[in-house]
């Protein structure tokens, strides 16, 4: 059983993660499927490569999904992800790990209701950031 | 390239206008080989007895499974300009309601904007941003989102 998380454990600076993935190219057709993106770029490589990339790349927003569960693996059963921006800033590629992290930016109420924002990130395995957000959750109080 | 620029034109006629592209049925499998795809064994995504979905009574979805609803139809959007490659800029969502397996997602889709710049060797590049609007069976709105695409 996860443990929930509340608003008291929780202060600007606490970390979130980290969340390991090692996508390969086998997940990438997985999420292809489940997502219906058939872009080539991810799955061809004569393709990626007409098109001046090194190789078959890893779709965006499977790293966005990626970084919503650290977030809603961190937020425990009774918290909701209220929103989750993702920019794509570079590119992951199959075959190498994406460390997926987080850390509070700020805490508040929002009519009464408390509120966490914290940024979110990937990296590669060189720890360059290769997708930046931001992301805002509603967790349940203790008392 | 000559062909692509009067498509870009195409494209532009539809900045702001909304077009309905369909409901999706949310189904149990469905949301299961999501989770699996991203690797999520949460079981919030999988069980129905899990205690968070006794409240909806049945398996919930991942929040960035709506990202994949309707996008399809961005990229059917996106076939008139054939001899470009498309990249991801930005995702932007937001979450108003939990979606759940047996809910209707009806979607609605505008190109918001459309900018041109020359990218390397003077080529087009062109910036987009779509907004997709997503309702369930009782009209309530589940989810909002900006996708912002680059094509070069």
């Amino acid at each position: 059983m996860r443990q929930q998380l509340y608003y008291e454990d929780i202060e600007a600076g606490t970390e979130i993660g980290p969340l390991v993935k090692q996508p390969d190219t086998r997940q990438l057709v997985m999420w292809a499927g489940a997502s219906s993106d058939y872009n080539p770029i991810h799955y061809d490589k004569d393709f990626a490569q007409s098109r001046g990339l090194p190789g078959v790349i890893v779709h965006g927003q499977l790293v966005c999904s990626f970084l919503g569960q650290l977030i809603t693996d961190w937020i425990g059963e009774r918290g909701g992800l209220k929103k989750l921006n993702c920019s794509y800033r570079g590119m992951n590629f199959p075959g190498q790990s994406i460390t997926l992290k987080g850390k509070v930016t700020k805490k508040y109420l929002e009519d009464e209701e408390p509120r966490v924002e914290c940024k979110v990130w990937a990296e590669n395995p060189k720890g360059e950031k290769t997708v930046t957000g931001t992301a805002t959750v509603a967790i349940p109080c203790e008392g | 390239m000559a062909a692509d620029a009067s498509n870009i034109e195409a494209l532009k006629a539809k900045i702001g206008v909304e077009r309905e592209v369909g409901t999706y049925e949310i189904e149990k499998g469905m949301i299961r080989k999501f989770a699996r795809a991203i690797g999520d064994a949460n079981p919030r995504w999988q069980d129905e007895a899990n205690a968070v979905n006794r409240q909806y009574g049945n398996a919930t979805a991942p929040p960035t499974m709506m990202l994949t609803i309707g996008l399809g139809q961005i990229e059917q959007e996106l076939a008139v300009l054939p001899s470009m490659a498309i990249l991801h800029g930005s995702t932007e969502m937001e979450c108003h309601q939990a979606v759940k397996a047996g809910d209707n997602i009806s979607v609605t889709i505008k190109l918001a904007n459309l900018r041109e710049r020359s990218g390397r060797d003077n080529s087009t590049m062109v910036f987009m941003i779509f907004e997709l609007i997503y309702k369930n069976q009782r009209q309530d709105l589940v989810a909002t989102c900006r996708q912002t695409l680059i094509g070069y």
